[in-house]
C-alpha cells in the first residue's frame, strides 16, 4: 500500500515535467512573448528590452528553462499582472473558496446520484427511471452558466431564499484561520459564521454539481443494471438472503466500481464548471479569480491554475485508485 | 472437359443461390442496428429534432424576413439606454440590444451553430482517430518498439485528459487570438483524447478476435489487417461517440463565449455568442438569453438522445 502510493507520486514527476515543457513553450510562444504577459500592450521597446533582459530572456533556451523549472520546484509562480501580488499567495487566499465549493458539489452529485441511480435501475422501465434518466439527460444538456443564471434568478432574486453572491455575508466578522470558511466558523465555534458560509455554498454548489449528477446517476444506473443480471445475485437471493444483504453486500458493491472511476475522472470537469459557476455567483474562490485573468491575460495565474489542476487530478485519481481496493478486495495495490 | 465445366457452373450456380438467400436472411450490424433504431422512441426523437436543426441551418437564412445584422431597433430609436422593446407583430421575438430582428438571429444563428459544432467535433475525430488508430495499431503489432509507441502516445493523451476541457481551450485561445476558427480548433482539441482512447481500446478489443487470427494464419500481412479488418470494425463507438460530442461542442463553445474568448465578431450570430451577449441584459430583457438557451439545449438533447440511441443499438450484448 504504502510503495503503491510512493510508486504513484513518483509518477508524478515526469507528468509535471512534461507539463512544465508544454508551459514553457506555450508561455513563449504567446503572442508578443512573455514581456507582453508583463507589461501588457503599453511597453515601449526600451521596457521591453529592459525586461528581456532582467528576465534572462537573452540568454541561451536551456538556461532558461532550467531557470523556469528551478523556480516551479521552488513554488514560485511569479506575481499576478493584475493584482501585482504573487501568484502562490493569491491561491493560498482564494483555493479553498473553491475547495468548498467543488467538496458541496461532490457531495450534492454522490449523495443524490447514486441513490438515485440505484433506485431507477431498480424500477425499470417505471416514471422513477424515466425521470431519473431524462432529467440526467437535460442536465447533461444545459449550459453551466445559464443554470446559474437561472438558479440565480428564481431562488435568490425572486424569493430570496439563498443569497445571490460571495461567500460570506460580510457583516458577519468571523475568524479568518484557514479560509475554509466553514471550517473557520466551526473551528472557532462562530455558528453563525459557519451557517452562512455553507448557505452561500447551496445555490453554486447545486449548480455545479448538475453535471456531475447527471453523469453519476447515468452510470449508476447502467453498473447496476448489469450486476442485477449476474449468476451471483441469482445466486444470492435463491439461497434465501434477506433483498436488504442481496442489495447491500452484492448488487450495490459490485457496481460501485465505475462509479468511483468516473468521479475521478471529473474532476477536471469540475474545476472548468467552478470557473463559470463562481463568475456567475461571485464567488471568490480560484475560479472567479481564473476568469479575471483570462480577461486580463494574465498569463501567470493562468500558468499556476493549470499546474495546479494537473497536481489535483492525480492525486484525486491516486484516491480513487486507493478506493478500488476498499470497495472490492480482489483490486489489490501493490 | 464440357462435362466437368457443366458441373463447375452447376455449382457455381448452386453456391451464388446460396449466397443471395444467406443475403436475405443475414443482416449486417449496421443494418441490424438501423432496423432497431427505428424502433427507438428517443431515437425517433433525436433524430427529428435533429432533421428540423438542419434544414433551419441550411434553408433558414434565406427566408429570414430581416437581415439579421440590421440594427433596425437603432435606426428607428426603439432602443434607449435601459430600454429594449419586446415582441410585436413584425419582430415575433423582438429586438436585441443593438435593435437587430432576434427571430432572423436565431435562424441564422443555427447555421452558425451547426458549423461550429460539426468542424469542432471533426478536428477533435481526425486528430484523435489518428492518434488512436497509430496507438492501437502500434499496441496490436506489439513488440518492443509497438507497444512504445503505444505508451508514449497513451502517455500524451493522459496528460491532454488531466487538463480540464475549458483550460485547455483558453490556453488554446490565448496563442491564437479569440476569433471563430481558434473556437472551433479550441473545442475540437478537447475532445481529442476521448476519440483516441476510444479507437485504441475499441482497436485493442478487436485485435483479439477471431477474423484478425485467420487473416494473420493466412500470411496478411499486420499493417494492411490493421487498415482494412481492425480499423473498420473498431469505428461504431467512435462514430457514437462523434454524435454526442456534437452536443457538448456546441455547449463547450456557447460557454468559450460566456468567458470572453468566442467569436470577437458578434455581428456573425451564433446561439453561444448570443447567449454570452446577453448576460449583460438580464435585467431589462431575460428572454434574449433564454431563447439561444432553450435553442442550445434543445439540438444538444437531440444529439444526446440520438448518439445514446446508436450506443444502444449497436451494442452487441443487447443484440437478440
Amino acid at each position: 500500500m504504502f510503495r503503491f502510493i510512493v510508486r504513484r507520486l513518483l509518477q508524478l514527476i515526469p507528468t509535471l515535467f512534461g507539463l512544465s515543457l508544454l508551459l514553457f513553450i506555450w508561455l513563449r510562444r504567446l503572442p508578443g512573448g512573455p514581456e507582453t504577459a508583463i507589461l501588457g500592450e503599453r511597453g515601449t521597446p526600451e521596457m521591453r528590452a529592459a525586461i528581456r533582459r532582467s528576465m534572462g530572456l537573452d540568454e541561451p533556451i536551456l538556461v532558461q528553462y532550467g531557470r523556469f523549472v528551478r523556480r516551479l520546484v521552488r513554488l514560485d509562480l511569479g506575481t499576478s499582472t493584475s493584482t501585482k501580488r504573487s501568484v502562490v499567495s493569491e491561491f493560498v487566499e482564494r483555493f479553498p473558496g473553491t475547495v468548498e465549493l467543488t467538496i458541496t458539489a461532490l457531495v450534492i452529485a454522490i449523495g443524490v446520484g447514486i441513490p438515485l441511480g440505484y433506485l431507477a435501475a431498480r424500477r425499470r422501465g417505471r416514471w422513477v427511471d424515466h425521470l431519473s434518466v431524462g432529467g440526467s439527460l437535460i442536465g447533461i444538456c444545459i449550459p453551466v452558466f445559464f443554470l446559474a443564471y437561472v438558479f440565480k434568478a428564481i431562488f435568490a432574486e425572486n424569493l430570496g431564499w439563498f443569497p445571490s453572491s460571495g461567500r460570506q455575508d460580510p457583516t458577519i466578522e468571523a475568524t479568518r484561520i484557514t479560509n475554509f470558511f466553514v471550517l473557520d466558523g466551526l473551528m472557532t465555534r462562530e455558528w453563525d459564521a459557519a451557517a452562512d458560509a455553507i448557505w452561500h455554498l447551496v445555490l453554486p454548489g447545486i449548480t455545479l454539481a448538475s453535471i456531475p449528477l447527471a453523469i453519476i446517476v447515468r452510470i449508476t444506473r447502467a453498473s447496476v443494471l448489469e450486476v442485477l443480471n449476474e449468476d451471483f445475485v441469482r445466486t444470492a437471493e435463491a439461497k434465501g438472503l434477506t433483498e436488504r444483504t442481496v442489495r447491500r453486500r452484492h448488487v450495490l458493491r459490485n457496481s460501485l466500481l465505475p462509479v468511483v472511476t468516473s468521479i475521478g475522472l471529473l474532476t477536471g470537469g469540475l474545476l472548468s464548471g467552478a470557473v463559470l459557476t463562481e463568475t456567475v455567483f461571485a464567488f471568490t474562490g480560484i475560479g472567479a479569480f481564473v476568469y479575471d485573468a483570462i480577461n486580463n491575460r494574465d498569463y501567470p495565474v493562468l500558468m499556476g491554475f493549470i499546474m495546479i489542476i494537473a497536481v489535483v487530478y492525480v492525486l484525486v485519481n491516486l484516491l480513487v485508485d486507493l478506493s478500488y481496493s476498499l470497495i472490492d478486495p480482489r483490486v489489490r495495490v501493490r | 472437359m464440357t462435362i466437368t465445366t457443366g458441373k463447375k457452373k452447376e455449382r457455381l450456380d448452386r453456391l451464388a443461390e446460396l449466397a443471395a438467400r444467406d443475403d436475405e436472411r443475414g443482416v449486417s450490424l449496421w443494418q441490424e442496428a438501423f432496423r432497431r433504431l427505428r424502433r427507438n422512441p428517443s431515437a425517433i426523437v433525436g433524430a427529428v429534432i435533429l432533421v428540423i436543426f438542419v434544414l433551419v441551418a441550411l434553408i433558414g437564412p434565406f427566408l429570414v424576413p430581416y437581415s439579421p445584422t440590421d440594427t433596425i431597433g437603432i435606426r428607428e430609436g426603439l432602443i434607449r439606454p435601459g430600454v429594449i422593446p419586446g415582441a410585436d407583430g413584425d419582430h415575433w421575438l423582438g429586438y436585441d440590444h443593438q435593435g437587430r430582428d432576434v427571430f432572423s438571429r436565431m435562424i441564422v444563428g443555427a447555421r452558425q451553430t451547426l458549423l461550429v459544432g460539426v468542424v469542432s467535433t471533426l478536428i477533435g475525430l481526425a486528430v484523435g482517430a489518428l492518434i488512436g488508430g497509430v496507438a492501437g495499431a502500434a499496441a496490436g503489432l506489439g513488440g518492443r518498439w509497438g507497444r512504445a509507441i503505444d505508451n508514449a502516445l497513451m502517455r500524451v493523451i493522459d496528460m491532454m485528459l488531466a487538463l480540464p476541457s475549458l483550460l485547455l481551450a483558453v490556453s488554446i485561445a490565448a496563442l491564437l487570438g479569440a476569433s471563430l476558427t481558434t473556437v472551433m480548433i479550441a473545442v475540437g482539441v478537447v475532445s481529442v483524447p476521448v476519440f483516441a482512447r476510444l479507437l485504441r481500446g475499441s482497436m485493442i478489443a478487436q485485435s483479439n478476435s477471431d477474423y484478425v487470427l485467420a487473416a494473420t494464419s493466412l500470411g496478411v500481412r499486420k499493417p494492411k489487417i490493421a487498415l482494412t479488418h481492425v480499423v473498420p470494425n473498431s469505428l461504431a463507438p467512435v462514430i457514437v461517440q462523434a454524435t454526442l460530442t456534437l452536443a457538448t461542442a456546441i455547449i463547450e463553445a456557447a460557454a468559450l463565449s460566456f468567458l470572453g474568448l468566442g467569436n470577437p465578431d458578434t455581428a456573425v450570430p451564433e446561439w453561444g455568442v448570443m447567449l454570452a451577449d446577453a448576460q449583460q441584459y438580464l435585467g431589462v430583457r431575460p428572454e434574449l438569453a433564454i431563447y439561444p438557451a432553450v435553442a442550445i439545449i434543445i439540438t444538444a438533447l437531440g444529439f444526446t438522445l440520438l448518439g445514446e440511441a446508436m450506443r444502444e443499438a449497436l451494442d452487441p450484448k443487447l443484440r437478440k
